[in-house]
């Protein structure tokens, strides 16, 4: 029952915190979310899982009621955990309760709805990490855009209006795509399933894949279904050409939620995309395998093109943030133990990175009001440790050894230089190695204009340090970000132990 | 085990006696106490029947009556009434909206003159409709029907100094009148044809209306004229936009949520038990196609026309008629292919969830209306800021309604899309889903408008009127908590509906 009280907590307190007063809804949000965070982390230590969810697993915390039956398919709250979801589990608890802190002093209106909806989304986000039900999970996964919406639509910047509709009508479109590929997949299947579980279509799948449904023959349909599964999730990761939402919504989205957005709400589609599109469908992964790598590394060189041409600095950070999905991409189409692993790693580490790096962006636009980089000069002087703390995560990002980008990244190039199943491997891994120049650059230039050299700023009020509050949850993921990098194994032991049986079934190795 | 008190079969009928009995009661207290406005007296008498109905409906359903697994159905007078779980499902509908508007219409009605006469015109309205649930014979479906027609006429109307109002009563009146005719004319072309009044007796005697089978086409069409006047179901939706903008929003959301449900409950009796499509389609009749038709145009013209209106009560008058389309698929799905239970079954189900999230949407307006902010969406600018509870509520109706996860009205739609997909019924299946993510544009816009637009105008601060918040707060809390216990009300409708479906 640790899922459901995880889930029940954030959901519980959600309404306590919707309903209390303005004034202690932050403080109370952050005690409430303690509990899941404790939680989630008691739960990482005793895990005991292993295996993949999907194929037999072992599988860690797992519950299974009867929920729903209709007609001949059963629906069922089916929630456990594995090598992959558990590190994404934990990183949205932890993020959740570093969000609510650092919103402590840019969110000064409706502060208890503020909160509330803080909470209610972290319940979803473990719901589509922990679920293994198709219908739960796109319950939770429909349910985290309700939120998203709201704090992109009330406590955004001017363009929230036009940012939060398209963020709205861009994902949710996505998902229609998405769901109705995979109900007339489950029809498909016709009477070897009878219940929505994932793991049981995914064994139906592997064992011989649809039938023929509505005059389609059986390998048409799964091949649409990868395609639309596919379309559907690249939308939420976002994959370059489907990317135009996001710097829209993160530029407009305060602070906290574009935490939220790069830190958790980007990995539930490349986690989609590792649960359905490469767990179920090895044939068609390996059928599609060029193109697929071939957007990945468009939206790695094109993103860091994207992220080089801006100004703002919250742009900048965005659209990187297209470029280190592309690497998870590239990742998981290697289909080696070192590709999809190292994929899954770079979901947690980018997670910690972007939330960083984008605290860090907040904390100066709170001070300074800008985000401009041409506006500013020499921020060192004046915010020295949140400033430091930028650095350390551009460092990060860049792939500086012994932080967790660099862990992730090489991860990732070596999977994907040594893939077999991908032909011209070593020359698509090439190319993407070469996002990191650019990444390199981008960042090196940006901060070397903002943050060194005169300081030149004219406001009429005193920009000075940041408040204990702002820069504490910045340390906590820069420490983070550093025990991963100094250590990968704290979790890339389990998630080898859930990616090997998916290697298993395409014959990589 | 045998029952502890074995009771009389007419007990039975006891959810829809104790509407009957409150409403006369309330006649009493009138006489009693003349031109009384003690509302609490009132709205207490009036919730409190349409609760223990709601109550005794449920034990009843849980206790198995009609059951044919454990206590069977209960045939009463002859035939005349029938008291099955699709009846009880129904009962539970009409009480549950009942109670509802009854407590949101002690703030509404805060300086009525007509205090008594509206509560008891109202349970005597749900009297009819859950009568209408239990109608096993043309004869006591038309009567059920007018039972619970006369007294809304009077309710839309009700408002004698506003002239919306009493023109939204006299066009509902007019058509009602109309349709009423459509109606009982098409009942008297059924029974020329085959001879019986009652349901069964009419699909038992079918084999000896081969020879008019003529006149039994169009009186069946006839009778589906009545019914889509009932639900509110195009050709004969006009009426309703015009009634709901200008009813007291809590009549509107009795009619559009208790009504509508009530009407589709004969509709689905009748067609499913009187008109075997097997039969009827031997004799060239395929009814399952006329719905079919309908059940389309009704979602698209309900949907569209809710587009692109300006005024938030028209909005959801439109929205209704789109969700009396997906209803449709109900009947459309019953071809005799697949399962049709789940069909049917999924349509009760959506007008349970219906009953919930269409009256709180419409509570909520009558709370603006309360309030005095006006009509249209610019209006509601900004409402979250002073009412967040409320707000917070609406937003849960309109993304329920939208069928949008994790609310209700996701999950009965999704058993309507499986279900016309298994009846192979893909047309049906695409314009369901176009029309959803249709609705999403206009639902959100109302969110969008509490929550996220700055108020055009200053308003003072916002009461919280008890009555009003109680029954919106419940709506709220009933659309999403009846998720987990999703799963017996699904096995009690696909059952209840089984036993229907031939």
């Amino acid at each position: 029952m640790m899922i459901e009280t995880l889930i029940a907590v954030a959901l519980v307190g959600a309404l306590l915190t919707f309903v209390a007063p303005n004034k202690v809804a932050g403080k109370l949000a952050f005690a409430i979310s303690l509990i899941p965070a404790a939680l989630s982390l008691w739960m990482f230590t005793a895990f005991d899982g292993s295996g993949n969810a999907l194929l037999d697993g072992q599988l860690a915390f797992e519950s299974q009621m009867e929920w729903i039956q209709l007609g001949e398919y059963s629906i069922s709250w089916f929630v456990g955990l594995d090598g992959i979801s558990l590190p994404l589990v934990v990183l949205t608890t932890v993020l959740i309760t570093l969000a609510i802190v650092s919103s402590w002093t840019p969110i000064d209106d409706r502060q208890s709805q503020f909160y509330g909806l803080l909470l209610f989304i972290e319940a979803n986000l473990i719901g589509v990490f922990a679920a293994l039900d198709f219908f739960l999970w796109f319950v939770f996964w429909e349910a985290v855009l309700i939120p998203m919406y709201l704090l992109i639509g009330v406590w955004g910047g001017p363009r929230r209006k036009y940012a939060a509709i398209k963020f709205f009508v861009y994902t949710n479109v996505a998902s229609l795509v998405m769901f109705v590929a995979f109900i007339s997949l489950v029809f498909g299947l016709g009477d070897s399933v009878t219940s929505f579980a994932l793991p049981e279509i995914a064994a139906a799948m592997l064992e011989g894949g649809p039938g023929s449904f509505a005059g389609i023959a059986g390998s048409t349909l799964a091949a649409a279904v990868f395609i639309a599964m596919f379309l559907g999730f690249a939308v939420k990761v976002p994959v370059v050409p489907f990317h135009t939402w996001l710097p829209d919504a993160h530029v407009e989205a305060p602070t906290p939620a574009s935490v939220l957005l790069a830190g958790v709400l980007l990995k539930m589609g490349t986690y989609a995309l590792l649960r359905f599109n490469f767990t179920m469908f090895p044939d068609q992964v390996e059928a599609f395998a060029i193109p697929i790598a071939a957007l990945a590394v468009i939206s790695v060189i094109y993103g860091a093109m994207l992220a080089l041409a801006q100004t703002d600095l919250k742009r900048i950070v965005a659209y990187s943030s297209v470029s280190s999905m592309g690497y998870v991409i590239l990742g998981l189409v290697a289909y080696t133990q070192f590709g999809v692993g190292g994929a899954t790693f770079q979901m947690v580490s980018h997670g910690l990175i972007s939330g960083l790096m984008f605290m860090a962006v907040g904390v100066i636009y709170n001070a300074t009001h800008t985000r401009m980089v041409t506006d500013m000069s020499g921020m060192a002087d004046r915010m020295p440790i949140a400033v430091g703390v930028l650095i350390a995560g551009a460092f990060g990002y860049m792939g500086l050894p012994l932080m967790s980008g660099f862990a992730a990244e090489y991860f990732i190039f070596f999977g994907a230089f040594g893939s077999e199943m991908l032909e011209y491997a070593p020359a698509f891994t090439a190319l993407a190695m070469f996002g990191i120049v650019i990444v390199a650059g981008y960042l090196l230039f940006a901060m070397q204009r903002t943050l060194f050299g005169p300081y030149r700023l004219e406001t009429d009020y005193d920009v000075g340090r940041a408040p204990l509050h702002d820069v504490a949850p910045m340390f906590v993921l820069l420490a983070l970000i550093i025990a991963l990098g100094v250590a990968p194994e704290l979790i890339f032991d389990m998630i080898k132990d859930a990616v090997d049986p998916i290697l298993a079934l395409g014959g990589g190795a | 085990m045998a029952p502890l008190i074995e009771l009389h079969s007419w007990s039975a009928l006891a959810p829809m006696l104790i509407l009957a009995l409150t409403g006369l009661a309330l006649f009493v207290f009138d006489s009693i106490n003349p031109r009384s406005t003690n509302r609490s007296a009132l709205a207490g008498i009036s919730t409190a029947g349409a609760l223990a109905s709601l109550g005794v409906a449920v034990w009843y359903i849980v206790a198995g009556v009609g059951d044919p697994a454990r206590r069977g159905a209960f045939d009463l007078f002859g035939g005349q009434l029938i008291v099955d779980q699709m009846a009880l499902f129904f009962m539970v509908v009409v009480a549950v909206v009942t109670a509802m508007v009854s407590i949101a219409s002690y703030d509404y009605f805060l300086e009525h003159a007509y205090q008594a006469e509206y509560y008891s015109l109202m349970l005597l309205a749900a009297t009819g409709m859950s009568t209408m649930a239990a109608a096993n014979s043309l004869v006591t479906v038309f009567i059920a029907l007018e039972l619970a027609s006369l007294p809304s006429f009077a309710l839309v109307a009700i408002l004698k100094t506003n002239r919306g109002s009493v023109e939204a009563g006299l066009k509902y009146f007019l058509i009602g009148a109309l349709s009423s005719a459509i109606f009982v004319y098409g009942i008297s072309l059924v029974y020329g044809a085959t001879g019986y009044m009652q349901l069964d007796a009419i699909a038992a005697n079918l084999e000896g209306a081969e020879g008019f089978s003529g006149l039994l086409g169009l009186g069946v069409v006839m009778l589906i004229g009545g019914f889509a006047y009932k639900t509110a179901s195009v050709p004969f939706h006009f009426w309703a936009p015009e009634a709901y903008e200008g009813a007291p929003a809590p009549i509107s959301a009795f009619l559009s949520s208790a009504s509508k449900a009530a009407g589709f409950v004969i509709a689905f009796r009748v067609f499913a038990t009187a008109f075997p499509i097997e039969t009827m389609a031997g004799m060239g009749i395929d009814w399952t196609l006329a719905f079919v038709i309908l059940s389309i145009v009704t979602m698209t013209i309900g949907n569209f026309a809710a587009a692109t209106q300006e005024n938030v009560k028209r909005m959801l008058a439109y929205s209704s008629v789109g969700h009396a389309g997906y209803a449709l698929i109900g009947l459309a799905g019953l071809t005799g292919t697949g399962s049709n239970d789940v069909v049917l079954g999924a349509a009760m189900m959506h007008l349970l969830v219906y009953g919930f999230m269409n009256t709180g949407a419409f509570l909520f307006i009558a709370l603006a209306e309360y309030w005095g902010v006006g009509r249209t969406f610019e209006d509601y600018n900004g409402l979250a800021k002073q009412a967040p509870m409320a707000s917070a509520a609406m937003t849960i109706f309109m993304f329920s309604l939208a069928g949008i996860p994790p609310f209700g009205g996701f999950f009965s739609k999704y058993f309507l899309l499986t279900g016309a997909i298994d009846a192979g019924l893909l047309v049906v299946a695409v314009a369901l889903v176009v029309n959803s993510a249709l609705s999403l544009y206009y639902y959100s816009r109302l969110v969008k408008a509490l929550w996220i637009e700055e108020p055009v105008l200053e308003r003072d601060s916002l009461s919280q009127p008890t009555g009003l918040y109680v029954a919106i707060i419940f709506a709220a809390v009933m659309t999403v908590v009846i998720l987990p216990g999703f799963g017996p009300v699904a096995d009690t409708a696909i059952e209840a509906a089984a036993a229907v479906v031939p």
